[in-house]
């Protein structure tokens, strides 16, 4: 009896110190969070949507900012995702054991784990600097760069968990390989895929380092792909280091819409992960 | 000594089968069981199997001096049977004897996996089938295979039969639909499937599933069948329908089966392969395997003094 209750005041402690620590964690997102809601609710109005940044002391709102980061995150997985793909596919399908796909695992993993401003500089130096000003096509190269490993590594891992003997049976039909692979395995692996490219576009609509060394920004409406072009990112950046409180206002508003549209994207790639494994 | 231990498994034969409620009708059996064939061969009978009378079926497949290695080890040692046309071949033996790892040769399906080589020749229908530079697509087009665990395609149940017809047909969609409906008729699986062929073939139960893998095997028109444990993961009823199929596909199949069920062995092969740690003990009719074993090993390997 002794011991029964020693292990039990023991499994007591053990739970109470694992919550302690749950709630720390979670205190400081709650904290961010919340003063996040508290200062951004009252920036997000319809002229948020509507109308361009302002100069200091007008009113205004972020639409060149949203549609210039939506656009170059559109650019940026049309870029990343049939790339990161492709080589999640080789490394799953081709080269499983070999030399060259544990040394493309490798390098992958540092890209993975790479610093986006390392990223952001590499692109400034290979185009913007030889194009000789910043451009938003720059901004994209320098996104689909920090989706592609993430793709990568999602596209192999999911590709590793579809079964092998449902290679087989395919390859037993007759079907040569890559009818397998595109027939077969990815229709097995799709959900999990698709997760991986709304995690890697999630990862990205938030990056703030990669864009000021590329896309700039501009104050202005600018479709122009060559040009700078405004983006979330540094217009917060920007925009929050200011002293102009309604540049802080619409920099809170920015912040709020770029969580709120990072959850949207989480919470999407959950649903798909919870569908595919139910349907199993 | 040998008659009463081999006794258990000749009463499964004759007896308790006919109690058992829908089973395959013993006469399905083609009467190549005489006595006057075959000449027992006192070890594992060669290729030279071929030339015995003509009540035997044709060889359809012909396994020769098969060696196999994964890696450096060698899992089969100089392997040496045929397999008759129209005729099912079992492969029983003790797990890791090798038996899986013989079906796989059979489709090269072995080579989907760097590091696994076998040696030696498999003649199908006279021609070595383990020729370097061979098409094996289209080797596996003709000679189709069935797994131990049912692997239905991530789509529908149509779409899982037309895939492998599609693969080497371009076929109208009527006739397509056609090849379907008979390839799933004939794996008994139609009435129960035939409402729902768009739904998804996970969606269907094991049992159906692997009928379900069944259809797709012969949809495909293949020359040569083989089941890799079929049944295992099966239950009971599901087990007897796949038994039943195998009685009825082999009136055009050449079909070998590996399975691990002494009783499933009797009931559905003609012939039976003991195999024994990568080497072939004995090789005979299914009846003469259970009632009259040659070898030692064999008959305490099928009254389960071992295994």
């Amino acid at each position: 009896m002794e011991l029964y209750s020693r292990r039990r005041l023991t499994n007591w402690l053990i739970i109470g110190l694992s919550v302690a620590a749950t709630a720390f964690g979670l205190l400081w997102l709650v904290l961010v969070l919340s003063t996040l809601l508290i200062n951004g609710i009252g920036a997000i109005s319809l002229s948020l949507f509507t109308q361009m940044t302002p100069p200091p002391g007008s009113s205004g709102g972020l639409l060149n900012a949203i549609a210039g980061s939506l656009v170059m995150t559109v650019i940026a997985t049309l870029i990343g995702t049939p790339t990161g793909i492709l080589a999640g596919t080789f490394l799953a399908e081709y080269a499983r054991g070999s030399r060259l796909g544990e040394a493309v695992r490798f390098v992958n993993d540092i890209l993975l784990s790479a610093p986006s401003i390392i990223i952001g500089l590499f692109v400034y130096e290979v185009m913007v600097v030889r194009m000789g000003h910043f451009s938003a096509w720059a901004g994209a190269v320098a996104l689909a760069i920090i989706t592609i490993p993430v793709i990568v590594r999602t596209t192999e891992d999911m590709l590793r968990l579809v079964p092998s003997a449902l290679r087989e049976a395919a390859a037993a039909l007759g079907a040569p390989k890559w009818k397998v692979v595109v027939m077969v395995t990815y229709r097995a692996a799709a959900q999990g895929m698709m997760t991986g490219v709304l995690l890697a576009v999630a990862r990205i609509s938030g990056e703030t380092a990669p864009l000021l060394f590329t896309a700039l920004n501009n104050q202005f409406w600018s479709s122009d792909l060559n040009g700078p072009m405004a983006n979330l990112p540094v217009v917060i950046f920007q925009f929050a280091m200011s002293p102009y409180v309604d540049w802080q206002v619409l920099a809170w508003g920015g912040a709020l819409l770029i969580t709120a549209s990072i959850l949207v994207l989480n919470i999407t790639a959950r649903l798909l992960t919870a569908w595919s494994s139910f349907k199993q | 000594m040998t008659a009463p231990t081999a006794r258990p498994f000749s009463t499964p034969y004759s007896s308790e089968r006919t109690n058992d409620e829908g089973a395959p009708p013993r006469q399905a059996r083609p009467p190549v069981s005489a006595p006057t064939l075959t000449p027992l061969v006192q070890r594992a009978p060669a290729a030279d199997e071929t030339t015995t009378p003509a009540a035997t079926p044709a060889v359809k497949v012909d396994i020769r001096n098969i060696n196999f290695f994964y890696g450096t080890a060698q899992a089969l040692h100089d392997i040496s049977l045929p397999l008759h046309e129209r005729r099912v071949t079992a492969f029983i033996g003790p797990s890791g004897c090798g038996k899986s790892t013989l079906l796989r040769i059979l489709n090269r399906i072995y080579e989907l996996y760097p590091g696994q080589t076998a040696t030696g020749e498999v003649y199908l229908d006279g021609s070595n089938i383990l020729t370097p530079g061979l098409d094996v697509n289209r080797l596996r087009a003709k000679i189709g295979m069935v797994f131990q665990k049912p692997t239905p395609f991530p789509m529908s149940i149509y779409d899982n039969i037309a895939f492998g017809i599609g693969l080497y047909e371009k076929l109208p969609k009527s006739e397509l639909d056609d090849r379907v409906e008979s390839a799933v008729r004939r794996a008994a699986l139609w009435d129960e499937v035939k409402d729902k062929l768009r739904d998804s073939g996970l969606s269907l139960s094991g049992g159906q599933q692997q009928r379900l893998c069944i259809a797709r095997a012969i949809a495909v028109e293949p020359e040569v069948l083989l089941l890799d444990e079929p049944a295992s993961a099966l239950d009971p009823i599901s087990t007897q329908r796949i038994e039943e199929l195998i009685a009825e596909l082999k009136t055009d199949y050449c079909i070998a089966i590996v399975t691990h069920n002494m009783q499933q062995a009797a009931r559905s092969s003609d012939y039976t392969a003991f195999l024994y740690l990568g080497e072939l003990v004995e090789f005979d009719e299914t009846e003469r395997i259970f009632t009259h074993p040659q070898e030692r090993r064999t008959e305490d390997y099928i009254t389960g003094r071992f295994g």
